[in-house]
């Protein structure tokens, strides 16, 4: 696959801080890349950078192999953008406010088709600002398709969100993405990077630190599982087993769940409450920077 | 600059600006209201022009057949008993002139104009031609003298706010930067702004006058066309203020407070309720450089003079507005600043 994005050797720098510290990536063309990271990690300077919003103190951004430092105006053209945090003009209606960022560009997909992706129909003549948080979120999504990008481009799109609203939300990501369309997504939800992205970069203090698809990357840093229990009856167990705790659970990494489990039976450890799960990217974030990601 | 943007946004901006029904009513009840006030506080045949105090024995009736200046219409006369009060009075602008019938004498300040003129309506009725008595002080009441006042300051507090703190709420929340992300130019969206509001406080503004003409017959001696130019070109230079004092701020506070510090010297020293004839030399040198100001001498030279365009008494302030109108536009589009960053 070619490349549609790349960044080269992306710095970033203000007064007293280098938000961004030589970040290079590709994102082919049809995937859905995420970038996560801790707040202050540098994501979303980095991805103002792929947008075009900010310019780099160093390096460059690359669309179809051109630096979209000479034509920002035509990049951002082909390209859409929902950002973190986005306010509308508060009396009009998500309808006119489609119709106003359609002017805006040459290339329009039809309104019908925009409401119907982005399920806009409930709430079409509402004024922007009676809209619950999930379907705000719509409506800047369906903006940033109005000009039927190529390349869009999703900066912490669900947070804030309820679970429901968010899995709702993903429905709409998924569908866009079967339109082949290229996304770039950030997010400090795991579970969010998981279920969309087909390839991640893991980023803290500015710098890419890992890169690869989710199950590859977690393949390559663990062949174990975790073990929970309630932190009380783990220890109440006596067992040698190394349990780490996490607030008011245990957890216990392992090869050999079966050698584990017959340990604490034979200990007497009530097993009531017993939970095994496989390896996620939270625990890869916490083994590569020794932090927990967290909101 | 592609006019499908700007036209786009400039409706967008109208239509949040109509359905925005509490500031609406607010551009429209400020000045109906004002205006309102004015001509029930100063109601009757029409609030004399001029104040005189007359110094006279209180068995001599202030009537023409004492002094022929006493008849002259639109002129206030009162008894003073102290010439020293009166004098003071005079030397502070309280008062226009001080007739001492006793002595045959009068005091002016000779740094008003009021002053200036009733001198010369004496001189007249001693014996000059009374025409320019007649064109004076005849027939101008205080609400015409007012309502250009009234009707400016509503037009300046709405470009200001309506423009400068609007602006400075969108780059707050964001939506300057959603913007920025499209293919508009910073030079559309600026034109879009003017445009909008530049229509919509012309429209608020024509209907107020004309909602309060019905009834209050304000005095028009100039044309209305030449009115709306100076309104216009006024409305511009007030935009034009805002978007510059919005170019860069980030802070909804820091640009109210720099709005209010621009409206408030504006409401008090450009004449908008009062002359400010006896203010210090300093304090006018600084009103001339208040863009309302300039619109004011302008409405009034049409409304209660009847100048007429190329009139230097309109052309004069109507040629500062302007260049005051390209200078912050200038300043404001090079200083524009889409994000907070």
């Amino acid at each position: 696959m070619s490349a549609l994005l790349e960044a080269r050797a992306l710095v970033k720098e203000y007064p007293k801080v280098r938000a961004v510290d030589g970040v290079s990536f590709e994102v082919p063309a049809g995937i859905c890349f995420g970038l996560l990271g801790p707040n202050g990690a540098g994501k979303s300077t980095t991805i103002e950078l792929l947008e075009g919003v900010a310019k780099p103190s160093g390096g460059e951004v690359l669309f179809r192999g051109e630096s979209i430092a000479g034509g920002t105006s035509r990049y951002r053209e082909k390209i859409g953008i929902q950002f973190q945090s986005t306010a509308l003009q508060d009396f009009l209606t998500v309808r006119e406010n489609l119709r106003l960022f359609q002017a805006l560009y040459p290339k329009k997909r039809p309104l019908d088709e925009l409401i119907a992706v982005c399920r806009l129909e409930e709430f079409l003549d509402r004024d922007s600002h009676k809209l619950s948080g999930g379907q705000r979120q719509r409506v800047l999504l369906a903006i940033a398709l109005v000009n039927d990008p190529e390349l869009v481009f999703l900066d912490e799109p669900t947070t804030g969100l309820d679970p429901q609203a968010r899995r709702n939300f993903w429905e709409l990501v998924r569908s866009i993405k079967a339109e082949g369309k290229t996304l770039v997504l950030t997010t400090h939800y795991m579970e969010e990077a998981y279920a969309l992205c087909d390839d991640i970069g893991i980023m803290d203090h500015g710098r890419l630190i890992a890169r690869g698809s989710p199950q590859r990357l977690l393949a390559e840093h663990f062949d174990d599982s975790v073990l929970e229990l309630p932190a009380a009856d783990a220890l109440r167990a006596g067992s040698e087993l190394p349990f780490v705790l996490r607030g008011d659970w245990a957890e216990l990494s392992t090869r050999d769940i079966a050698g584990a489990l017959a340990i604490l039976q034979k200990a007497g450890t009530p097993l009531d409450h017993l939970r095994i799960r496989p390896r996620t990217l939270e625990d890869l974030f916490l083994e590569l920077t020794g932090k927990e990601l967290r909101a | 600059m592609n006019p499908i943007h700007i036209l786009a946004l400039t409706w967008a901006r109208s239509l949040e600006f109509l359905r925005d029904r509490g500031t609406m009513a607010w551009n429209f009840a400020l000045p109906l209201l004002m205006v309102a006030g004015f001509a029930v506080i100063f109601s009757g045949p029409g609030k004399p022009l001029f104040t005189v105090a007359v110094l006279a024995p209180e068995t001599v009736p202030l009537s023409a057949d004492t002094h022929p200046f006493l008849g002259t219409p639109s002129v206030s006369f009162y008894r003073e008993s102290s010439l020293e009060t009166a004098q003071a009075k005079v030397q502070r602008h309280r008062i226009d002139l001080a007739v001492d019938l006793v002595h045959m004498q009068y005091w002016v300040n000779p740094e008003s104009h009021n002053g200036a003129v009733l001198e010369q309506l004496l001189h007249g009725v001693a014996g000059e031609p009374l025409r320019r008595q007649e064109v004076q002080g005849a027939r101008i009441r205080y609400v015409d003298w007012a309502a250009p006042g009234v009707l400016g300051m509503n037009l300046m507090f709405s470009c200001l706010f309506g423009t400068g703190y609007v602006i400075v709420r969108y780059r707050k929340s964001g939506y300057l930067k959603r913007l920025n992300a499209t293919p508009l130019t910073a030079a559309e969206f600026i034109v879009a702004q003017l445009l909008s509001r530049l229509v919509l406080v012309l429209l608020v503004t024509v209907a107020v006058y004309l909602g309060c003409n019905a009834f209050l017959h304000f005095r028009l001696d100039g044309s209305p066309w030449a009115l709306l130019l100076v309104a216009v070109v006024g409305s511009y230079a007030m935009i034009a203020l805002g978007l510059m004092v919005a170019a860069r701020v980030t802070s909804e506070e820091f640009a109210g407070g720099l709005l209010n510090l621009l409206s408030w010297p504006m409401m008090v020293l450009s004449g908008v309720f009062f002359s400010i004839d006896g203010a210090p030399a300093f304090v006018q040198w600084l009103a001339q450089w208040l863009p309302l100001t300039p619109m004011l001498e302008a409405a009034r030279a049409i409304m209660l003079d009847g100048a007429h365009l190329l009139d230097p008494s309109v052309l004069q302030p109507l040629l500062k507005l302007s260049a005051m109108a390209l200078l912050f536009t200038l300043l404001g589009a090079l200083g524009f600043k889409w994000t907070q960053d």
